[in-house]
């Protein structure tokens, strides 16, 4: 073992108590470590039904059509991997590992193991994950799509993903996050690093889909050099008990460019607490946050954060609530810290019920109150989220129709 | 087909309309009078329904039915549509989403936006960054779609610059129509409407058949529209207070 692994073993025991900064504190104990071998899927088409329809619910097509490649992560197995595009490299985490020397200076150089017990818990555990690189120069026309699914009950499941974009590449990902049907209760523990090179985009979209008893604990840091672009689209619209998600994303090259929208639905029973964060280390950077959230009985924080270092630096930050019942709660908590003179930070927070002059509105144009509230609730989550699939596209339709109609 | 009588409306505890009687026959252009601050808009709005608008006394029918307590929705079904002067932002509906969802197939929104050069509009949200004539024309536009039998159109001729008051005149004039010429079929076939002025220039376009003055949240009286806006102009709304104090 090298130094600095011991080192780093060393950290994450001293961590593994540690509770988190935010969020309800789940007690590791309580769960089982899932297991780490599954059976292999070869094809995603013979899955049974059930499963082909939990995983087009988070944006995975098992025709795998239009797809660049396919990655499946079933408890703390890998038990898919299959490739379209010759063009990218995707793996698991630990056979990139085996397979590149050089990643040992990407892993864990983002995101500190002893950030909290989960952090601490999935480096011990020596969690795998999906690694997707996408090398200099190289463009995907389709996505990349990835699942990482709750497969056994009460189990707690870590995930350690790790993306390079590559000097002047782009990629796309999907990410669907999800329970197998039965699984109501666990623990989803997800490490993601990314690094995107000078002028490279990565785009990145996350849906998450899980069951009522789930606790769900992102950790995930972006490293984005000059030039280069990262987006993201975050959305979890089904009830989950708790998640509690902090992405950071650091803008360390002059004019780098971040957007993260979240789009998230908080039912009654569950408390969501998401929060985004960009850091601008580099003249002439840019960001944006937006948060659209709705309450239908949950809990919602939104926080969002920018901390400007660098000359030139402009952000935005943009958070809207909308209560839906007045059991829940919407906290919008933005912070906004500039440490040089020439930056431009901003940031705007609404949180309130529908305007009933808009339900009226529309109301007046004959449409029922149901239809007025579903269209303008719809209106309102409608971040102009792009290369979501049309069977996805749909199905948050319903859900956002039916969520403002069960109000 | 309207009816208005002894209608007593209030808003948050005050009272803005009281004794209100007025008509509108079918086929009728029936044109409001009145001072800044009369009531005028809270007629309009109490007529379509608008929840803010209280109604104490009297009673509202159209083609007959009592529609009082209906709520707005009911109301528009059965063939009322507005143009209100400030209409809110949409945020997030696209304008062509919701002539599409009017429609109801069965008009072509497409069509209806090319009528009124606002096909470019149509992927925007409703309202949003609209100038005065483009919310006057998105409004017409979203009612073409909906194609009521009343028309209530609030000051359609306010924040629009003076060319595109032509275009918006012409295109009221138009859906009023429904491409009858002659006045003695315009009864029998064209739709009926309540159109409130301050200034009159829509009288330039359409057909008004009766005129309404409301003063201090009553109508005063009621006449040939050209004629009393040739006496509003010479002598303002406090002669028609003093004409009513009179009697």
């Amino acid at each position: 073992m090298q130094a600095d692994e011991i080192n780093l073993k060393k950290k994450a025991e001293s961590a593994i108590g540690k509770k988190a900064a935010f969020g309800e504190d789940f007690e590791l104990e309580k769960f089982e470590e899932a297991s780490k071998v599954s059976e292999p899927i070869e094809n995603m088409k013979e899955l049974d039904e059930e499963s082909q329809r939990t995983l087009l619910k988070v944006g995975v097509l098992p025709s795998e059509e239009g797809r660049a490649g396919t990655l499946l992560m079933k408890d703390n197995a890998i038990s898919h991997t299959s490739q379209k595009d010759k063009n990218i490299e995707l793996m698991s985490t630990k056979k990139a590992m085996e397979t590149h020397e050089w990643l040992k200076d990407y892993a864990w150089k983002l995101v500190a193991v002893d950030t909290d017990k989960y952090t601490a818990k999935s480096y011990l555990e020596d969690a795998d994950g999906y690694f997707i690189r996408a090398p200099a120069g190289k463009k995907t026309v389709f996505p990349v799509q990835t699942c990482l699914m709750l497969g056994s009950k009460n189990v707690s499941q870590t995930v350690h993903n790790i993306v390079v974009v590559e000097e002047d590449a782009r990629l796309d990902i999907i990410t669907g996050c999800t329970t197998q049907k039965g699984v109501e209760e666990g623990l989803h523990l997800g490490i993601s690093e990314m690094y995107v090179k000078k002028g490279a985009t990565l785009n990145f979209t996350m849906i998450h889909n899980w069951a009522e008893n789930i606790g769900v604990r992102p950790r995930t840091v972006v490293h984005v050099e000059e030039g280069g672009t990262f987006i993201s689209n975050y959305i979890c619209l089904k009830p989950v008990r708790s998640v509690q998600s902090f992405p950071t994303v650091r803008l360390e090259g002059k004019g780098a460019v971040t957007r993260l929208n979240t789009i998230a639905i908080a039912h009654p029973g569950s408390e969501l607490d998401l929060g985004s964060r960009a850091i601008f280390n580099a003249p002439g950077t840019r960001a944006e946050l937006i948060s659209r959230t709705i309450t239908t009985g949950g809990k919602i924080i939104a926080r969002g954060e920018m901390i400007g270092n660098a000359v030139g630096a402009k952000g935005h930050l943009e958070c809207r609530g909308l209560i839906l019942s007045d059991k829940g709660s919407q906290r919008a908590i933005p912070i906004l810290e500039a440490n040089v003179a020439d930056i431009e930070l901003t940031h705007e927070a609404a949180v309130g019920k529908i305007a009933q002059d808009q339900v009226e509105y529309l109301m007046a144009r004959g449409l029922t109150e149901d239809e007025a509230v579903g269209m303008i609730v719809r209106g309102f989550l409608d971040v102009g989220i792009k290369g979501i699939p049309e069977e996805l596209r749909s199905e948050i339709e319903d859900t956002i129709t039916q969520t403002a109609l069960g109000m | 087909m309207l009816k208005i009588e002894n209608l007593r409306v209030e808003v948050n505890g005050k009272t803005l309309l009281h004794d209100v009687n007025l008509e509108v026959g079918k086929g009728y252009t029936n044109v409001l009078f009145g001072p800044n601050g009369a009531g005028k808009s809270a007629l309009m709005r109490t007529i379509m329904g608008f929840s803010e608008y209280k109604i104490l006394e009297g009673r509202i029918l159209f083609n007959g039915e009592d529609i009082t307590h209906l709520p707005v929705d009911e109301r528009a079904r059965r063939g009322l549509g507005i143009m209100t002067q400030r209409p809110p932002n949409m945020s997030g509906i696209k304008l062509g989403d919701l002539v599409r969802t009017v429609a109801k197939g069965e008009k072509d929104p497409e069509a209806l936006a090319e009528n009124l050069d606002m096909q470019r509009f149509l992927n925007r949200d409703v309202n949003v960054g609209f100038s005065g004539g483009e919310i006057k024309r998105s409004e017409l536009l979203q009612l073409a779609a909906q194609n009521p039998s009343l028309y209530l159109l609030d000051e359609p001729e306010s924040g629009v610059d003076l060319v595109s008051i032509g275009h918006v005149g012409t295109k009221i004039k138009e859906l009023l129509n429904q491409g009858v010429e002659c006045p003695g079929e315009r009864c029998k076939k064209g739709k009926s409407a309540l159109i409130i002025t301050h200034t009159g220039q829509i009288l330039d376009y359409v057909q008004a058949d009766r005129g309404y003055i409301l003063c201090n949240g009553t109508v005063m009286c009621s006449g040939n529209p050209l004629e009393m806006l040739e006496e509003i102009k010479k002598k303002g709304y406090e002669e028609c207070v003093r004409c009513k104090l009179m009697r």
